[in-house]
């Protein structure tokens, strides 16, 4: 499993209601969610973000709210993955179930500069700079999380 | 190694006799939660994925409480899609308009929750369950619809931090200050991915309210729960409550802990968490003067009779300032009566006040209380993140009950004892 895309640069402790604000949560439609993705951090993130783009953010993203509506908006939004130094891990959890590939790696996420062109290996961990000549290591997922994930989420996985 | 409370309770409902930390555990659940948020995604993954039957209908709770009464169409589509499903799958534990009441309110007071369960709710602030010595913690709604399909759920078992308490509380002190202070200590990812486990000899000194508001604000430390050690104080609100057998854990003398940390209950004063992270905590006493425009004294956090109690026992007799919209929203029908019974409400209403049924509705900037532009509010609530009530450019200052109530007077954040 692999991708590639530009970088969008957010700081520390990104919460759930920057994300999708609650007065946007009357529906669950990935698709009007997406559309306002970011939207109380970065108006127009909406207009630069393109498919297979990559979120790198500091510590703590997706703090506060339990609301799925967050990783879905992001996911609907095109992002292929986040990087982070750490996640809030009720994000992590639902990022993980809806199929938003997630990593953890502060050496990329001081590293990269917000445009950068970045390529995945999700098998090694493995994150490049494309921009920049350079690669950082990731911990890849555990078996187990490998396992929702390719089989395209928790409830699929749960399938006999 | 010996286990925390929180591992002793997960490796029970792992069937195992003892679990570590990092260990990953499939658990059996005693209460799956949604509201009418969360509910319906996780209704349509249910669907969507081909299920059709719940695991166990005793052991869910749907509850309308989010932007209930509907504010709008669209809310009112959600809570449809919530009401059908439970018509469908004759969910015992549903609640709406007339009997629901804020859902981490409400479940504690049904007998719903009890010590040494294992709950989990897509609601982030499930945690305040550990109030009364449960594992319970917030999760997304497809782990709600995992959750409601096979009664099961997926962990890994959280390290610890241990919250020693000690002492007694100063007047017009109380819980939130004590986690207010605790967030502003550890910061917003302090305890991330950890449990905070509560013990101590000031734990006596805590009421039950108090516990929920501590247990309740957890997850604004990032922490995956909050659990306090059962004493006679839990036994005596369980009882009245809980009509099936609990279990009763504690963790053991040589569990690993990453972190202890001591609080001495009578070294904290009236707290706020300043815009716009709730680590921004500090003395009220050292904070420049803020004029507000709105109060809120409700939500999962603080809209418990006690909460009530302590802002009529500021409000009486008084008048909010002008231009100061103070919004009161009892957290369920029960508490609402009572403090009916007790004169409460009166108090409020001739306060000037505005009075509300139950509902989440002002916390999160849905309705009920959305600010404009440049305004502030003073909120009993648990978050004051960018936008959280209403438009970006406003600002929430959280605090306890009687700093609110105070501070609605005043026209002006401010700590009760200055009053």
């Amino acid at each position: 499993m692999k991708t590639q895309g530009f970088a969008h640069k957010f700081g520390n402790n990104i919460d759930t209601d920057v994300i999708i604000p609650a007065r946007y949560l009357n529906t669950s439609d990935p698709k009007e969610l997406a559309s306002h993705c970011m939207e109380d951090i970065d108006k127009d993130f909406v207009n630069k973000v393109n498919k297979n783009d990559i979120i790198v953010a500091e510590n703590n993203f997706g703090c506060g709210s339990s609301r799925e509506h967050a990783p879905i908006a992001i996911k609907a939004s095109g992002v292929s993955c986040v990087i982070a130094k750490t996640f809030a891990r009720i994000f992590y959890r639902n990022a993980i179930n809806i199929g938003l590939a997630i990593l953890e790696c502060e050496e990329a996420v001081d590293k990269i500069q917000n445009g950068d062109e970045i390529s995945i290996d999700f098998d090694s961990g493995i994150i490049t700079n494309l921009s920049k000549n350079e690669t950082y290591k990731a911990e890849p997922f555990p078996d187990f999380i490998k396992d929702i994930i390719e089989k395209n989420g928790l409830l699929n996985s749960l399938k006999r | 190694m010996g286990m925390t409370m929180t591992q002793k309770i997960l490796a029970k409902h792992a069937g195992l006799d003892t679990v570590k930390a990092g260990q990953l555990i499939k658990v059996k659940l005693d209460m799956v939660l949604g509201n009418d948020i969360t509910s319906p995604v996780a209704i349509r993954e249910f669907y969507s994925y081909g299920f059709d039957k719940v695991f166990d209908e005793n052991k869910i709770a749907l509850v309308m409480d989010h932007f209930a009464p509907n504010k709008d169409i669209k809310s009112a589509e959600q809570c449809k899609v919530c009401r059908t499903f439970a018509g469908k799958f004759n969910i015992k534990n549903y609640f709406d308009v007339g009997d629901m009441g804020i859902e981490h309110a409400l479940l504690p007071e049904k007998g719903l929750v009890a010590s040494g369960e294992c709950i989990i709710g897509a609601d982030s602030h499930t945690c305040t369950y550990g109030a009364v010595g449960a594992f319970s913690t917030g999760v997304g709604s497809t782990d709600m619809a995992a959750g409601m399909a096979t009664g099961e759920a997926w962990f890994k078992v959280p390290s610890a931090i241990k919250v020693n308490l000690t002492g007694n509380f100063n007047k017009y002190v109380s819980g939130k200050d004590v986690i207010l202070y605790l967030i502003g200590m550890i910061g917003v990812d302090g305890a991330l991915y950890k449990s905070l486990e509560f013990g101590g000899d000031g734990l006596k000194n805590l009421t039950i309210d108090d516990r929920f508001s501590i247990a309740n604000m957890a997850i604004e430390a990032g922490a995956k729960n909050g659990i306090f050690e059962v004493d006679d104080i839990t036994l005596d609100y369980l009882n009245d409550r809980v009509n099936r057998s609990f279990e009763i854990f504690s963790p053991d003398a040589d569990a690993e802990y990453e972190r202890v940390i001591d609080i001495n209950l009578s070294k904290i004063k009236p707290m706020v968490a300043l815009p716009f992270l709730p680590e921004n905590a500090k003395p009220i006493s050292e904070c420049e003067k803020v004029k507000i425009d709105q109060v809120i004294i409700g939500s999962c956090t603080n809209g418990r009779i006690s909460d009530l109690a302590i802002a009529a026992e500021i409000l009486k007799g008084k008048k909010v300032a002008k231009n100061v919209r103070t919004i009161i929203i009892p957290a369920t029908q029960q508490i609402y009566k009572e403090a009916i019974r007790l004169g409460y409400i009166e108090t409020f209403i001739d306060a000037g006040c505005a009075v509300s049924t139950p509902t989440c509705g002002a916390c999160l900037g849905g309705h009920m209380g959305v600010l404009a532009s440049g305004e502030r509010a003073v909120s009993t609530t648990n978050r004051n993140f960018v936008g959280r009530m209403g438009h970006t450019e406003s600002e929430v200052y959280l605090t306890s009950p009687a700093s609110a109530a105070a501070s609605a007077v005043k026209g002006e954040l401010c700590s009760p004892d200055t009053l």
